[in-house]
C-alpha cells in the first residue's frame, strides 16, 4: 500500500526567510510577482505564500484535502486526488466554470482572469518530484525545518510530540488533522488559528457529504416522481373519459 | 418591391441601444478575457452571469414543466392555451442559459467536456446533463408548433405517441435540476450568510421556481397581448396568479419554521445589509403579491395581476442574487459589484429572449386558436374558446 504523504508546517520554527517562496516559483516556472515576498498574496503565478502576522510568519497553500471539495465539485472531473496525497489538475479537462474556486473551504484555487485561455491554479505538492520519490520542493528549501515532508501518519505523531513536549510553546491543536475531513497539509502554531488567517470554522466532516446528501435523493426522485406522474396521467385522463361519457350519456337520454 | 422600415419607439431605440453594448462587452469578453469585462476576482469567483443569467434564467422557465403538468399529466385541460407559450418561453430560457454560459465559462469550447468526463459526486456535473437533456425535451415540445405550421402530419402522429412519456421524462428531469441549482451551494456552509444557507436549499430552489415560473407564464401573456392585440384567457391567468403566490408562501412558511428551527431567526432582527434585503425580497416577491392575489378584486384584475407577477419575479430575481451573490462573504475587504459589461450582456440576452419569443410567436401558431382542437398530446372535440376576452 502507498502510503498518503504530507507536508507539516511548523509556524513556531519558521523565520519567513521565503527560501519555500523562492522554491516554489523555481519548481513550478512560476514568473515573478511582487518584489517582496511577505507582501504577495496566492494569486495564478503564486502557489504558497509567507505572511507576516506580528514575529509569526505562516505559510498559505493548498491543503490537499483527504476528501477534498474541489474533486468533488468538479463537473468534469479536473481535479484528482492522487493516491499518494497530492490534488492534482488537468487543464485540458477543465470548462472553467469555477465552481472548484467557489468550493474550496480554505479559498485556495486561483484563476488565470486576464487570459482568453484560462487556467485553474494552485499548488500540486510537486506530484511529479513526490511520485518520484523525493520531497516537494518547499521541504527541500526550508533550512529551519519549519516545513517538512513525509508519511501523513509520520508527520502526526511527530506534531503530536511537539505539543506534548512543549506544551508552552504551542496552541494545542493540529490544523489539518480534521478541518473539513482532513488534509495533507497539517499545521502548528503558537497561537489560535483564527488569529493567522486560517478558516477555523470548517466543519469536522468532509464537506462534499454535505451535498452527497442531496444527490442520494436523486434515484429516489426519478423513480417516485415517474411513477407518480404516470399513475396521475393514467387517473385523470380516466376521470375526464368517465366524465365525458357521462355527458353524452344524459345528452342522448334528453 | 415594399420595403418595411420598423417604426421607431422608444422601446426598440432601448433594445438597439442594449444590444449594441452587449456585442462591445462581448467584444472584450473574447479578446481580453474575464478580467477585461468582469468584476469578478479570485475572491469572487461567480457573480452576475451565473446569479442572474443562469439561476434566474433557468429559474423563470420552470412554468414550462409547471404548466405541462398541470394541462398534460393532471389533465386540466382549460389551462391548455397556455402550455405553448409557457413551453416557449422555457425553451427560448434554456437557449439564452446556454448562451449565457459561453460567456462566464472560462473555456467555453471545452463545454461539452461534460458529456465525456464524468464525475456524478459533483452537484454541477447533474445540473449540466439536466439542462442538455431538458432542453432537447423542450426542442422536443415545441416542435410539434412548427411541424403544425408546415403540416407535416405524418411525423406529427409520430411525435403524439410519444408525447406524454417526453413530458414526464420533462419534469423529472426539471424538478432535480431546479433543485440541484439550490444543491450547488449546499457544499459552501461557510461561506454563506446563515439567512440563506440552509440544508433545505433545493427545496427552496424548487418550490420559488414553481412560483415565479408561474407568474412569469402570467407576465409573457400579457406582454404577447401587448404586442399582438390577442386575447388572454383573463380567468385562467387569474387563476394561476392564485397558484403562483399560494406555491411561494407555503416556501415562505417553511423557510421561516426552518429558520425557527435552526436558532438562527434572530439574525432577521438585527438589520443590516443582509436581513434589508431579505425583508425586500420576500416583501417583492412573496408578502405583497400574496395579500394581492388572495384577493379576489385584484386578481380579477388585468393591472394587478400584471403588477404582480412583475413583483414576484422581481423578487425571485432578488432571492437568486442574494443567495450567489450577497450571502458570500469572503475574505475580509473584498465585494463584488457587476460591472458595465457584465449588465450589458445580461441586458442583451433578456432583449434577444423577449424578441425572440415575440418573432417566433408571430409566425408560429403558438397562441393562435386552432391549436386547442390540435394541440400536441391529446385532442379535444369541443373548442373551449369562450374564456376568451379580446
Ligand atoms: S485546499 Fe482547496 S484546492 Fe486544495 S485540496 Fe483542499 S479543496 Fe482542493
Ligand atoms: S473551473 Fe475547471 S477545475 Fe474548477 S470546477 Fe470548473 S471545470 Fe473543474
Ligand atoms: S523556507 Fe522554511 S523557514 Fe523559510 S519561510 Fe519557508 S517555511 Fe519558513
Amino acid at each position: 500500500m502507498l502510503k498518503t504523504k504530507a507536508i507539516l508546517f511548523d509556524a513556531t520554527l519558521c523565520v519567513g526567510c521565503g527560501e519555500c517562496y523562492s522554491a516554489c516559483k523555481h519548481a513550478n516556472h512560476l514568473p515573478e510577482t511582487n518584489s517582496d515576498y511577505l507582501k504577495d498574496h496566492l494569486n495564478a503565478n503564486t502557489f504558497t505564500v509567507i505572511e507576516q502576522y506580528g514575529d509569526i510568519y505562516v505559510r498559505k497553500l493548498c491543503m490537499h484535502c483527504l476528501d477534498a471539495t474541489c474533486v468533488s465539485v468538479c463537473p468534469v472531473g479536473a481535479f484528482e486526488k492522487t493516491d499518494l496525497g497530492p490534488v492534482i489538475y488537468d487543464e485540458n479537462k477543465c470548462l472553467g466554470c469555477r465552481y472548484c474556486m467557489q468550493a474550496c473551504p480554505h479559498h485556495v484555487p486561483r484563476y488565470e482572469w486576464s487570459r482568453v485561455n484560462p487556467r485553474v491554479r494552485k499548488c500540486i505538492m510537486c506530484y511529479e518530484r513526490v511520485k518520484n520519490g523525493d520531497q516537494t520542493a518547499c521541504a527541500e528549501a526550508c533550512l529551519a525545518e519549519a516545513t517538512i515532508f513525509g508519511d501523513r501518519d509520520d508527520l502526526i505523531e511527530i506534531a503530536k510530540q511537539r505539543l506534548a513536549e512543549n506544551p508552552d510553546n504551542y496552541y494545542q491543536h493540529i490544523y489539518g488533522l480534521e478541518e473539513a475531513g482532513g488534509s495533507c497539509v497539517l499545521i502548528l502554531s503558537p497561537v489560535p488559528f483564527d488569529q493567522l488567517g486560517y478558516s477555523t470554522n470548517l466543519p469536522k466532516e468532509p464537506l462534499p457529504t454535505y451535498t452527497s446528501k442531496a444527490l442520494e435523493k436523486i434515484p429516489g426522485i426519478i423513480v417516485g416522481g415517474g411513477a407518480f406522474l404516470s399513475a396521475m396521467y393514467w387517473l385523470t385522463k380516466r376521470k375526464n373519459q368517465i366524465a365525458k361519457e357521462e355527458k353524452q350519456l344524459n345528452s342522448t337520454k334528453h | 418591391m415594399k420595403i418595411i422600415i420598423p417604426k421607431i419607439t422608444f422601446w426598440r431605440v432601448v433594445a438597439v441601444l442594449i444590444v449594441v453594448s452587449g456585442l462591445y462587452s462581448t467584444y472584450l469578453r473574447f479578446t481580453g478575457g474575464l478580467s477585461a469585462s468582469t468584476n469578478l476576482s479570485d475572491e469572487f469567483p461567480w457573480g452576475l452571469w451565473i446569479g442572474f443569467d443562469i439561476l434566474v434564467g433557468v429559474g423563470l422557465a420552470a412554468g414550462g414543466f409547471s404548466i405541462c403538468a398541470i394541462v398534460h399529466i393532471f389533465n386540466i385541460e382549460k389551462y391548455k392555451p397556455l402550455a405553448r407559450p409557457a413551453i416557449l418561453t422555457a425553451f427560448l430560457g434554456y437557449l439564452l442559459v446556454i448562451f449565457g454560459l459561453m460567456y462566464d465559462l472560462g473555456k467555453p469550447y471545452n463545454i461539452w467536456h461534460a458529456i465525456i468526463y464524468w464525475n456524478p459526486r459533483s452537484v454541477m456535473f447533474e445540473v449540466a446533463w439536466c439542462v442538455m437533456l431538458y432542453t432537447t425535451v423542450l426542442f422536443l415540445e415545441f416542435i410539434p408548433v412548427v411541424l403544425e405550421k408546415y403540416k407535416l402530419h405524418k411525423i406529427l402522429t409520430i411525435m403524439k405517441k410519444v408525447a406524454i412519456p417526453i413530458m414526464i421524462v420533462g419534469i423529472i428531469l426539471s424538478t432535480l435540476h431546479q433543485s440541484s441549482l439550490g444543491s450547488l451551494f449546499l457544499i459552501i456552509p461557510q461561506k454563506m450568510s446563515q439567512i440563506w444557507y440552509s440544508p433545505l436549499l433545493p427545496l427552496y430552489f424548487f418550490i420559488s421556481a414553481v412560483g415565479a415560473g408561474l407568474s412569469m407564464v402570467i407576465f409573457e401573456a400579457f406582454l404577447s397581448a401587448r404586442a399582438f392585440n390577442k386575447g388572454i384567457e383573463e380567468d385562467l391567468l387569474s387563476n394561476i396568479g392564485l397558484f403562483s403566490v399560494i406555491v411561494l408562501m407555503i416556501g415562505f412558511i417553511i423557510k421561516i419554521i426552518d429558520l425557527i428551527i435552526s436558532r438562527n431567526f434572530y439574525l432577521l432582527l438585527k438589520l443590516n445589509n443582509n436581513s434589508l434585503l431579505y425583508f425586500l425580497e420576500v416583501l417583492i416577491g412573496i408578502l405583497i403579491p400574496f395579500g394581492l392575489l388572495i384577493q379576489k378584486r385584484f386578481r380579477e384584475d388585468r393591472r394587478w395581476l400584471y403588477a404582480s407577477s412583475i413583483m414576484v419575479i422581481s423578487g425571485f430575481l432578488l432571492n437568486r442574487l442574494n443567495v450567489s451573490i450577497t450571502s458570500i462573504s469572503p475574505d475580509v475587504g473584498v465585494t463584488y459589484f457587476p460591472s458595465v459589461n457584465e449588465i450589458s450582456v445580461t441586458l442583451m440576452l433578456v432583449v434577444l429572449g423577449l424578441w425572440s419569443f415575440k418573432m417566433i410567436a408571430k409566425y408560429f401558431p403558438v397562441f393562435e386558436e386552432q391549436i386547442i382542437k390540435e394541440n400536441f398530446g391529446t385532442e379535444i372535440q369541443e373548442k373551449t374558446v369562450t374564456n376568451r376576452i379580446t
